[in-house]
């Protein structure tokens, strides 16, 4: 019997003109460690894979999409109610955007708990954070494109909130909108944006954050590293290909099952059309991914001794974010002794803010 | 600055002054008037009670050779107030578009003729638009803005004592609070629904009189007064002296009109049709088609009511619903022409859209069964899937270890 790494005689043809030896060869070398929370590597599988279905549904959906106010409603409607099996492609690709943004925040977190942004994979990480922050830009462009009455509101929020930005802020606003306020030229703007110009960006910075993680290999979580060592023993190894993949194939099938079980049983719901000269109804709220900074800067006071709240609010998850980008860099001190306990401490405070006041935006 | 000095002094007004910092009734003016619209046009005390207001002595400022006139006669405040809402010429220099034609009609009205005949309790300007604290009657505070209008009326018109000796009932207001007009204006804030003034007119006020009752609610309700002037009923309902509309629907407690009207226990038709008559049988007729579509589309809500809180996507079909809601009106429309075959066609169309909605409902469960049908073969297929993942997996670190 052949090994897995052998190739069939058959694809000889194919072997002379791809040189799929290296490919094979790279594969027979690539190893995963294997610990207790080896578990942790699957979310970028898994989020990597949420990507694949959101290109394939969303390529789908621009078959019948049309992004203008008199249209785009409508056509979402006709996808949902006349194309066969279009209720079914909205769903998923509704669900999985949300799933992915989930699955990615998973994988960020666990890089932070098992220490995987460690010299020399400040790169990785740094492209990481790159990619949810567009992850974050495709769920808001693509919110407001069924332009229904909820999406438009929420757009309308989100776009002040913008314009809040000091210096760059009107201007800012004004670029986002194409206008002065939300309208056909926003519609356009966030179709090109999430059609065109966000995957043709994260195309790109996934391709280097992969390259990434194959150029270092997987980290192993020092802890774990501590504990074999004591024993005088390496960490085990397991091979990436065929081992660890079809694992990661199961996690992706688990994932799907999960995915079509939420698009059949609670299909993505339309609403209804947005009217811009319609007053804002009551309890508009963002995606769960923005509750947090939005709760936020609703406690925030309108002015704080001479400062605008809102705008104290922006500078400072201005910084929490420069902070969080740069954890690599201050991880570790100028002696090269690592703030274990800082990094677990901010890590734990960020998500334990980020679920606490998700809930809290979402109940209040 | 000196400009401006000097126009603050030209604008002192010695009787707002004075009375300012008087007490009790003497104050009460002075205070109010800082509210008043006129006050916002540069009107003062003077314009109507006569004096001197640049006059700083207040034997001067209210002398009879200043004009002054003090508390003006009841019977004379119509005249009055008219002196300048009458006057086209003073009247486009600050408000262009009011009428100047109020005192006219209060010469026609109940009010007016009392007054005129001295009565002094009979209703007069400040009776409803107040004194001292005119308002305009866009501001919610004027006691005839459209929202306050009804209790304005009723001080008078629901108090037994004031009213004694008129002849009028006083419970006009308790039975307009409980009519669909009221719920339109103070429920539900919509300023056009109809309140005293709407019906009997306001400077002009008086009871509509029987024959011109269908023109009065024909204001508003214009089909309807166009279908009762064609129908059977009008020339019976004029020979008899009844005042068409109200015969059935009352006059100041109007409930929302329903199918029982027609048919049953509480039909207003059984007052005068026997059940057996030819018109009793038209009316049960109308009534039985009216309540089948309402029915219908009952029966419609419910289920789409039903696939919508599933997550199936219903709005086409909830957008016809509307249209079967339509016909719905237009059947309780058309019984005003008092033939079945007007009160038919809506009902046949809407019963027929009212079907078409309940199969979009139907369908719309139907999908849900077959999504999750399909969703549990799918489910079926990638736990078997897992399974044949696990085992292959299982089996090459099996080799793997004996290797």
């Amino acid at each position: 019997m052949a090994s897995a790494t052998e190739l069939p005689q058959q694809a000889g043809w194919l072997e002379e003109r791809l040189g799929l030896a290296s490919i094979r060869a790279f594969l027979a070398h690539k190893t995963v460690p294997v610990h207790a929370q080896t578990l942790w590597y699957y979310f970028g599988g898994i989020t990597l894979f949420l990507f694949v279905i959101q290109v394939v549904t969303g390529t789908l959906l621009l078959l019948y999409y049309r992004p203008s106010p008199a249209e785009a409603y409508e056509s979402v409607q006709f996808i949902m109610t006349r194309v066969q099996f279009g209720w079914l492609i909205r769903s998923i690709h509704s669900w999985s955007a949300n799933l992915m943004i989930l699955s990615a925040f998973i994988h960020m977190f666990s890089v932070v708990f098992l220490r995987s942004f460690r010299r020399p994979r400040e790169l990785t990480w740094l492209s990481g954070i790159a990619l949810l922050g567009l992850a974050l830009a495709f769920g808001f462009s693509g919110y407001l494109l069924p332009w229904n009455t909820i999406s438009y509101f929420a757009t309308k929020v989100g776009t002040d909130m913008a314009a809040a930005v000091p210096v760059i802020g009107h201007n800012l606003a004004r670029f986002l909108r194409g206008g002065n306020d939300v309208g056909g030229a926003t519609l356009t703007r966030f179709f090109g944006f999430h059609v065109a110009v966000l995957p043709g960006i994260t195309t790109l910075l996934l391709l280097t954050h992969l390259a990434l993680v194959q150029k270092h290999g997987m980290s192993s979580p020092p802890r774990a590293v501590e504990e074999y060592s004591c024993k005088g023993l390496p960490i085990p190894q397991m091979p990436f290909f065929p081992n660890f993949f079809l694992r990661e194939l199961m996690a992706w099938y688990g994932a799907l099952g999960v995915l079509g079980s939420l698009a059949a049983i609670f299909p993505w719901e339309l609403g209804v059309k947005a009217d811009p000269f319609a007053p804002a109804p009551a309890g508009i709220r963002p995606e769960w991914y923005f509750l947090a900074p939005f709760y936020t800067l609703k406690l925030i006071p309108s002015h704080v001794w001479v400062f605008e709240g809102e705008l104290l609010g922006l500078l400072g998850f201005g910084l929490l974010a420069l902070w969080w980008v740069a954890l690599p860099f201050w991880a570790v001190n100028r002696q090269g002794v690592e703030r274990t306990r800082w990094v677990t401490g901010a890590g734990v405070a960020l998500l334990a803010y980020l679920t606490a006041f998700s809930a809290l935006g979402y109940w209040r | 600055m000196l400009a401006f000095l000097f126009a603050a002094t030209a604008a002192a007004d010695s009787c707002l002054e004075c009375h300012s910092v008087l007490e009790g009734k003497l104050q009460a003016p002075a205070k109010a008037f800082a509210n008043d619209i006129h006050a916002r046009f540069g009107f003062g005390c003077a314009d109507c009670h006569g004096g001197n207001r640049n006059e700083t002595d207040p034997e001067a400022a209210m002398s009879k050779a200043s004009g002054f006139v003090g508390k003006i006669p009841r019977t004379a405040i119509p005249e009055r107030c008219a002196h300048c809402h009458s006057n086209a010429a003073l009247m486009e220099k600050h408000k262009p578009r009011q009428r100047v034609d109020q005192m006219a009609q209060y010469r026609t009205s109940v009010h007016g003729k009392r007054l005129a005949s001295g009565d002094a309790k009979a209703a007069t300007c400040i009776d409803c638009h107040s004194v001292h604290d005119i308002r305009e009657v866009k501001d919610p505070l004027s006691p005839v803005h459209p929202l306050r209008l009804p209790e304005t009326c009723a001080r008078c018109h629901a108090d037994p004592a004031y009213m004694a000796g008129y002849k009028l009932p006083t419970d006009q207001f308790a039975s307009y609070r409980k009519s669909v007009h009221w719920e339109a204006l103070a429920k539900r804030g919509d300023l056009s629904a109809p309140s005293c003034a709407s019906c009997h007119g306001n400077h002009g006020a008086q009871p509509p009189e029987v024959a011109s009752v269908a023109a009065v609610c024909g204001t508003c309700h214009v089909m309807m007064e166009d279908l009762y002037k064609k129908s059977p009923h009008e020339p019976v309902f004029a020979a008899m002296g009844a005042a068409g509309c109200v015969v059935c629907h009352s006059n100041h407690e109007i409930r929302p009109p329903n199918a029982g009207m027609l048919a049953g226990p509480n039909a207003v038709c059984s007052q005068c049709q026997d059940a057996t008559s030819k018109g009793g049988i038209a009316a049960a007729e109308m009534g039985q088609q009216i309540i089948s579509l309402e029915m219908a589309l009952a029966r419609s809500d419910q289920i789409l009511a039903n696939a919508q809180q599933s997550g199936m996507e219903v709005s086409e079909a909830l957008l016809r619903q509307r249209e079967g809601r339509e016909n719905l009106v237009k059947a309780a429309v058309a019984v005003h022409a008092f033939q079945t075959a007007a009160v038919q066609k809506p009902v046949k169309e809407g019963l027929a859209i009212a079907a078409e909605t309940y199969q979009a409902g139907a369908s719309a469960l139907q999908e849900r069964r077959t999504r999750r049908m399909g969703l549990s073969v799918s489910l079926i297929a990638i736990a078997i899937t897992m399974l044949g993942l696990r085992l292959a997996i299982r089996s090459i670190e099996g080799r793997t270890t004996k290797a």
